[in-house]
């Protein structure tokens, strides 16, 4: 069999990819697709965990009284917002633009960093408010899922700011599409996740609370 | 195809696993910076709207109209920004795999405790 491998760079594979593989597309993209598919999973969990207790809690805090519907929004709106600025990173990529790259790499971190920072300020608030992760189900299944997402999203900075610091020290190849746009994939489904959580945990209403 | 990579293909039976002819096609080109910064544009309205059911009284269209948008705006991030709707065909098919079969099993367990039971 040792004969039969296929040489590097022979194939009518991607362009940004080095080895043939037997699918014709690069391995690295197709398991980043496979992993945010089994992420689906995950995320699908969380999300119908949170649906089934809707009014389900005995006791408040509920919903109605922590959410700040406009605060949330400004934060959705900034994910929205580092969803394009890390596309305009690829496109930057592509025209192998390192300088406009770097750039919107940062930016898209920093929107990030500012949504993160965002939900610390929110689950404070709502752990003065009285509403922790045991104290009801609304509590739980809340900070359960959102924290997942939250946590994504600190990955997701993570993952950017390698990406700056590889280019600053001039160790991502001469052309670093492949690379951002694994990254950027990655970041978008974090995005597709909140598009998901902000309508069903925060704009849909919740049920009145169920009687005792 | 060289002739080595037809053996190697063989040898595996990796043809009957997927059509080369079809993942090999060239994809379509990414869209230009432009045309992000108008699907970024429509997403801000779309979420705009999403908002503004948040004050204006929709009735019983609200939850429709939200799981409308999000709809849209979801397909929107996946076939523009992840570039579904320029690559390979295969991509599409692994996460919408993961995607159908995560939202047919969650529905399946929310009908089945009587979440969506009217009344």
């Amino acid at each position: 069999m040792a004969d039969l491998a296929i040489t590097p760079g022979h194939g009518a594979v991607e362009a940004h990819d080095e080895h043939a593989t037997t699918t014709g597309l690069p391995n690295t993209k197709l398991a980043m697709w496979m992993f945010l598919a089994s992420e689906c999973m995950l995320f699908g969990a969380l999300i119908s965990t949170y649906v089934l207790y809707r009014g389900a809690s005995q006791t408040g805090p509920y919903p109605d009284d922590v959410f700040d519907i406009p605060f949330t929004s400004v934060s959705s709106f900034v994910l929205l917002a580092s969803s394009l600025t890390m596309v305009l990173a690829l496109a930057a990529a592509q025209k192998r633009d390192v300088v406009r790259m770097r750039l919107w790499l940062l930016t898209t971190a920093l929107l990030g960093l500012s949504f993160v920072g965002g939900q610390v300020y929110e689950f404070t608030t709502f752990y003065d408010e009285g509403l922790s992760i045991s104290t009801n189900l609304f509590g739980t299944t809340f900070y359960v899922l959102t924290g997942f997402h939250g946590v994504h999203v600190t990955v997701g900075i993570l993952m950017l700011m390698s990406l700056v610091s590889f280019s600053t020290a001039d160790r991502l190849p001469d052309d670093a599409a492949f690379p951002v746009e694994m990254v950027g994939l990655y970041w978008h489904f974090v995005d597709i996740v909140w598009i998901v959580i902000f309508t069903v945990v925060y704009l849909i209403p919740t049920p009145s609370p169920a009687p005792v | 195809m060289s002739e080595i990579e037809s053996r190697f293909q063989e040898e595996l039976g990796t043809r009957d696993m997927a059509d080369p002819g079809e993942a090999r096609a060239p994809h379509r080109e990414h869209p230009s910076a432009k045309e992000y910064i108008r699907i970024g544009v429509i997403l801000a309205v779309l979420t705009a709207l999403e908002v503004a059911t948040y004050y204006v009284d929709v009735g019983g269209a609200l939850v429709p109209t939200l799981i409308g948008l999000s709809v849209v705006k979801f397909a929107l991030v996946v076939m523009w920004f992840m570039h579904l709707k320029f690559d390979s065909p295969t991509y599409a098919r692994y996460f919408l795999m993961g995607l159908a079969g995560a939202t047919t099993l969650y529905l399946v367990v929310l009908i089945s405790f009587g979440v969506f039971k009217v009344g």
